[in-house]
């Protein structure tokens, strides 16, 4: 039963795997209470013009892939906090010209043994021993965050407005959350790949929503459904031959589909009782 | 002499082209209640915005209790705020009392949990308010009047000395709305507060506060109730109705020219 997990690169996937499935499921219970799931795809689509530049410098596209989605998630930022540029707007803006300027960074490196489809849409065997380090390593500084930042997280997403008046460093907390949301995309991208990053943003707490109704559930429920979905999908493409990260996110998007409707007669019944 | 709660000298705010606040004056003592008066639009909400230093005037100056807001904010004095809709998000998921306990996070600082101590304040809040029951519940479950309660309870939270309310009664019946009046005078009373209220209802406003202001751009007026017709006309530009509350509460309309 457990042979999918004999090969190397299987284990390697699989830890990965289930890291990055766990600040995900975490961290999507805030992307989708702050209404944040545009931002997600738009941080993610600007990754690409930074994977391209590792492409044409040829250094890591781990190190270049997370300049840019920290310096596209900023700009999102600051251009929507001065008031001028709509927040969706400016998404639009700056993830198809990041990935535009990719396509060109693509052109003049003339690499033509790119993985682009692993880029853009997950490649487990991509995932070796310093992939790996580096997945550790963004797992620890979410944790860090989120244990040092949690319940100014919880309010920011409540009410920001009341957050500053009661003392809450909000332009700060804005800020780092958008730098911890890059780490995360960018080492998911390993995972799924750059198109398919929001379904981990935002499916595990769009299920965990339907299911819970305090937020301690919701971030346990969110977490649980990352995870599951992970080594479902992995196990599954091993089996059967599939490409792993589309996997992982139809079985999500099945998850989220029962939740509905399990939501559905939960409510119903609740408001009958 | 009596202590100044907010001074607001020559404040003056534009948005791109449009005045939303010219000249302001005002001087409020300490442990007054003062409603302000005035029809939509006329930068009441605004006005509070610029004395809890959510927005920085262009022109003047604003002191609490003898500091900028931003200043006394850094020092951890809060300003207790009612926002005029204090649920932006009613499936929001999380209890009446982690909403109370919210107050407390801006004072605990990053990475401290809220202590027993913190808990206590909110139960005793809730208590006072008349919420302790619903303590456990889902925030969004509540109907509008006691969700008001909750939300002033986390006004109260940040030991205010200042207590700011945006329309508090906006989304009550008119039992509910004089519930919640007398809780106010209620808490005021034993909290020692000051309290600063908007609103747009004429009636209420002058039944329940002891100083008016009249604002639409500019302070018309700022008395203690009754307010005279004229007065509530410069300040609302139109002619208006006005509520009075005497043995026989009757209403009193502008005989207007045909």
């Amino acid at each position: 039963m457990f042979d999918w997990l004999e090969p190397g690169f299987m284990q390697n996937a699989v830890v990965g795997g289930l890291l990055v499935s766990l600040i995900c499921g975490l961290l999507s219970v805030f992307i989708v209470l702050r209404r944040m799931a545009f931002v997600g795809a738009g941080i993610s689509h600007a990754a690409f013009g930074g994977v391209a530049l590792g492409f044409l410098l040829q250094v890591d596209p781990f190190w270049t892939g997370l300049a840019f989605a920290i310096l596209v998630a900023f700009l999102i930022e600051l251009v929507q906090t001065r008031g001028r540029v709509d927040e969706d707007t400016a998404i639009g803006i700056f993830f198809a010209a990041a990935m535009a300027v990719g396509v060109l960074f693509l052109h003049f490196s003339r690499t033509y043994n790119a993985d682009i489809f692993g880029i853009l849409f997950g490649n487990i065997l991509a995932i070796g021993p310093q992939q790996l380090w580096q997945v550790t390593g963004v797992t620890a500084i979410v944790l860090l965050f989120l244990l040092l930042f949690y319940k100014e997280l919880v309010f920011l997403s409540f009410d920001e407005e009341m957050a500053w008046v009661c003392g809450v460093p909000v332009q700060a907390v804005r800020y780092l959350f958008l730098a911890v949301l890059a780490l995360v995309i960018i080492v998911a991208i390993y995972l799924v790949g750059i198109v398919l990053v929001s379904a981990l943003l935002v499916i595990p707490a769009a299920v965990a929503r339907n299911l819970t109704r305090h937020i301690h559930a919701m971030l346990l429920v969110s977490t649980l459904m990352a995870v599951a979905a992970n080594l479902a999908g992995l196990a599954l493409s091993y089996q059967i031959d599939l490409p792993s990260g589309a996997t992982i996110v139809v079985i999500l998007a099945g998850l989220f589909f029962l939740a509905s409707l399990w939501g559905r007669r939960y409510k119903a019944s609740r408001t009958r009782s | 002499m009596a202590t100044i709660a907010v001074s607001i000298q020559n404040v003056s705010l534009s948005y791109r082209d449009e005045v939303v606040l010219e000249d302001i004056s005002v001087e409020i003592t300490a442990g007054s209640f003062v409603g302000i008066l005035g029809p939509n639009g006329a930068g009441k909400s605004t006005l509070l915005k610029v004395i809890l230093g959510l927005i920085r005037p262009n022109v003047g100056e604003v002191l609490i209790f003898g500091q900028k807001p931003k200043k006394l904010r850094g020092k951890g004095q809060i300003i207790g705020y009612l926002p005029q809709r204090p649920l932006t998000n009613p499936h929001f998921p999380i209890s009446v009392l982690d909403v109370v306990l919210m107050g407390r996070y801006g004072l605990l600082g990053i990475g401290r949990r809220p202590s027993q101590r913190d808990r206590e304040i909110a139960l005793r809040l809730l208590a006072q308010v008349g919420m302790a029951a619903h303590a456990h519940n889902i925030i969004g479950a509540l109907s509008g009047g006691e969700q008001q309660r909750v939300f002033i309870a986390r006004a109260l939270s940040v030991e205010p000395r200042l207590l700011i309310m945006d329309e508090p009664t906006i989304s009550l019946d008119a039992c509910a709305q004089d519930e919640l009046y007398d809780l106010i005078h209620q808490l005021q009373e034993q909290m020692d507060l000051t309290v600063i209220m908007v609103s747009h209802d004429i009636g209420a406003i002058s039944r329940h506060v002891g100083d008016i202001i009249c604002l639409n751009r500019r302070i018309y007026v700022h008395q203690a109730p009754p307010i005279g017709r004229l007065g509530l006309e410069k300040t609302f530009g139109c002619s208006v109705e006005y509520l009075f509350h005497g043995e026989i509460p009757h209403r009193v309309v502008r005989i207007h020219d045909v």
